[in-house]
């Protein structure tokens, strides 16, 4: 196992090196510059200043240093977005709001996701069930940003229950954008798990189960369910990346200082360092839980566990 | 003998989309303490419909009780509600399946999935389950079953899976043993193997097995008594020497013709014609008709009882009426009933 993962790790930095490469590159072919928006600075201010960031050298050279940093762990310099703070410092204090609605939204949707699955699964073509699907559906259909704003409008506006917008309240601020994130996982875990259950709910070792006098809850929650997660596996771990990083459209909506906003307002200023310390953040990120995920299947399918180790 | 089963005119058909299916049309048997009764048959006969009826293993929105009744310990099983079917399911009757590359869970290690009928049904602490299982497993014949009580069913062979399989079924000693071809999807070596085992167990444990299979080999050489289904019927129900040795019904010709003999003269292998009724809409009369060289005008239009051949051996067809013409059996299965004292072709003792 410590071989199979330090394998994967050293995997996981090439896999790094070369998104790391690749969105230096392309983000040198946007046009445009960083300081260009400036445009009341003399041609002799705007040298200065790309000297300071040290635009003026030649691309190599800048991509070398970029990468000579990056291995020391230092993503650079904001160079408008947030003039002169570290970009390491910027991601940590956008973070936060970003990791809690996206963590509660995951955690909420996966778990009722699994549950109205489940309950579809065992309930198969009753009104159960189907409403079970319509609630999928719907999750699936509408755009996150139509909900929300219904949320907003509903909840906030009307009821007045919590705030509208604005991350000053604690949690009671982060309610509505977790529920409104919680949609998409609910609808995917509720689709996945019940397909799955209905499949696994007609094997053979199920049947031998119900014939060892098993119960019917015995038989979902004992037998069932641990085989109907694994393709679940699959599909969450990546979404929940998406979705702990950030909505955009949430976080625009509920005007919460998330680092999904802060990352689409880099790449509108052009600031070099923060589009590639956020990449490499979310690429990091990524990466991780993809082999959180592997590691997770083989403690949930055993026949995975082996195959893995082997390797 | 003591009758533990009795199975009275049981009928039952599932609702399906393209209407009702009459998979079992009047089935009657009945299973004695310690015996092994094979129920034979083409795929389709309700073989395996009737074993899982008892166990009420069906799907309960589709499968429906018409009429009859399952006798067992003084109950009649297709009343139960599944409650309490539960406490005699693994308990008292048990039940082996088919593939034993499915019929495991893989995610469960195999210790737990045989403790876990133990701790259904015996008030018994985990750890003294857990020796149970261990036993259990010693005497199906794993090695080290210490060891592999944490392993998972992908760490063993297919025959060893059956054996696990087994080992879960007799965990309670069952009164009843339901082996739904168990050796069908194992290879011929292992197969003898898991019959021996089964064999072996049945006589330590004094359990009553109705071994499922369409392997007349197997049957020869595990059962007691043999009932021959078709279309949902049993047709002929006797002792297996009754069965192989005296048979009755056109249908059960078929069957014996179809075995590869060794010392069969003709070189080409019988089969029977055509495919088994449909039983979306059962034919009038005997089912097996219209595949039979042997079928009589009545046979089209009704239904044959059961006739006595002997006090163990009936058989349903209208041949067997006092009045019915005198038909000749295939030449391989007149060679057999020359061997069987009491049968009209008997040649006497000539072993």
């Amino acid at each position: 196992m410590a071989r199979y993962i330090g394998k994967r790790l050293i995997y996981m930095l090439i896999t790094l090196a070369l998104i790391a490469t690749f969105t230096f590159f392309l983000m040198k072919i946007l046009p445009g510059s960083p300081v260009a928006s400036a445009d009341k600075l003399s041609p002799e201010q705007r040298a200065i200043v790309e000297a300071r960031y040290g635009l003026d050298k030649p691309l190599p050279v800048q991509y070398f240093d970029y990468m000579f940093g990056l291995a020391q762990g230092d993503l650079g310099i904001s160079i408008n977005q947030f003039k002169g703070a570290n970009v390491t410092d910027v991601i940590q204090s956008r973070m936060g709001p970003s990791a809690q609605i996206g963590f509660q939204g995951m955690l909420l949707g996966t778990f009722l996701g699994i549950l109205l699955g489940m309950i579809a699964a065992l309930r198969q073509n009753t009104w159960v069930d189907y409403s079970s699907t319509l609630v999928a559906i719907i999750g699936i259909s509408i755009p996150s940003f139509v909900f929300a704003s219904m949320l907003q409008y509903f909840f906030a506006l009307k009821l007045e229950w919590f705030p509208v917008a604005l991350w000053k309240d604690g949690f009671m601020s982060s309610v509505l954008p977790s529920i409104a994130l919680a949609m998409f996982p609910l609808a995917t875990a509720a689709r996945f798990i019940r397909t799955e259950m209905i499949e696994v709910l007609g094997s053979d070792y199920i049947t031998l189960a119900r014939a060892k006098g098993a119960s019917g809850t015995e038989i979902a929650f004992k037998h069932a369910f641990r085989n109907a997660l694994i393709p679940l596996i699959t599909v969450l771990g990546p979404m929940a990346v998406g979705i702990l990083t950030g909505s955009l459209v949430v976080e625009q909506i509920f005007a919460i200082p998330g680092i999904g906003e802060q990352f689409v307002k880099s790449i509108m200023v052009n600031d070099f360092s923060i589009i590639m310390g956020t990449t490499i953040f979310f690429s990091v990120f990524l990466i991780v839980v993809i082999l959180i995920v592997d590691i997770l299947y083989g403690i949930i399918d055993p026949r995975i566990r082996l195959s893995g180790g082997k390797s | 003998m003591e009758k533990i089963l009795q199975v009275k005119d049981l009928e039952l058909s599932f609702n399906t989309f393209a209407g009702e299916v009459k998979a079992i049309r009047g089935v009657n048997f009945d299973l004695y303490k310690g015996e092994t009764l094979a129920i034979v048959g083409e795929s389709g006969s309700g073989k395996s419909v009737t074993t899982k009826s008892i166990m009420r293993l069906l799907p309960e929105h589709s499968a429906e009780f018409k009429n009859g009744e399952i006798l067992f310990g003084g109950r009649d099983l297709t009343k139960l509600s599944d409650k309490e079917m539960q406490k005699i399911r693994g308990k008292e009757i048990a039940m082996i399946f088919q593939d034993p590359m499915t019929s495991l869970n893989p995610t469960m290690p195999i210790g737990r999935q045989l403790t876990e009928p133990l701790l259904k049904h015996q008030k018994i602490s985990k750890a003294e389950a857990k020796k149970v299982a261990i036993d259990l497993l010693r005497l199906v014949g794993m090695p080290k079953p210490e060891l592999r009580m944490k392993q998972y069913p992908h760490q063993f062979s297919g025959g060893q899976r059956q054996r696990i399989v087994i080992a879960i079924s007799l965990a309670c000693n069952p009164q009843i043993l339901i082996a739904d071809e168990p050796t069908t999807a194992l290879d011929v070596t292992i197969q003898a193997q898991i019959l021996e085992l089964m064999k072996d167990l049945q006589k330590k444990i004094d359990t009553s097995i109705i071994f499922i299979t369409h392997d007349l080999g197997v049957v020869a050489n595990v059962a007691d008594r043999v009932a021959v289904m078709y279309g949902g019927k049993i047709v002929e129900i006797g002792t297996v020497d009754e069965i192989f040795y005296n048979p009755q019904h056109p249908y059960t010709w078929g069957l014996l013709s179809s075995m590869p003999s060794l010392d069969a003269a003709d070189e080409k292998l019988y089969a029977i014609p055509g495919t088994p009724p449909d039983l979306l809409s059962p034919p009038k009369g005997d089912a097996f008709a219209l595949r039979s060289e042997y079928a009589l005008q009545i046979d089209m239009e009704q239904n044959p009882p059961f006739f006595k051949v002997s006090e163990t051996h009936y058989a349903a067809t209208w041949l067997l009426h006092p009045d019915a013409p005198r038909v000749e059996p295939p030449a391989t299965v007149i060679e057999r009933m020359k061997k069987f004292p009491g049968s009209r072709y008997y040649e006497g003792s000539r072993v």
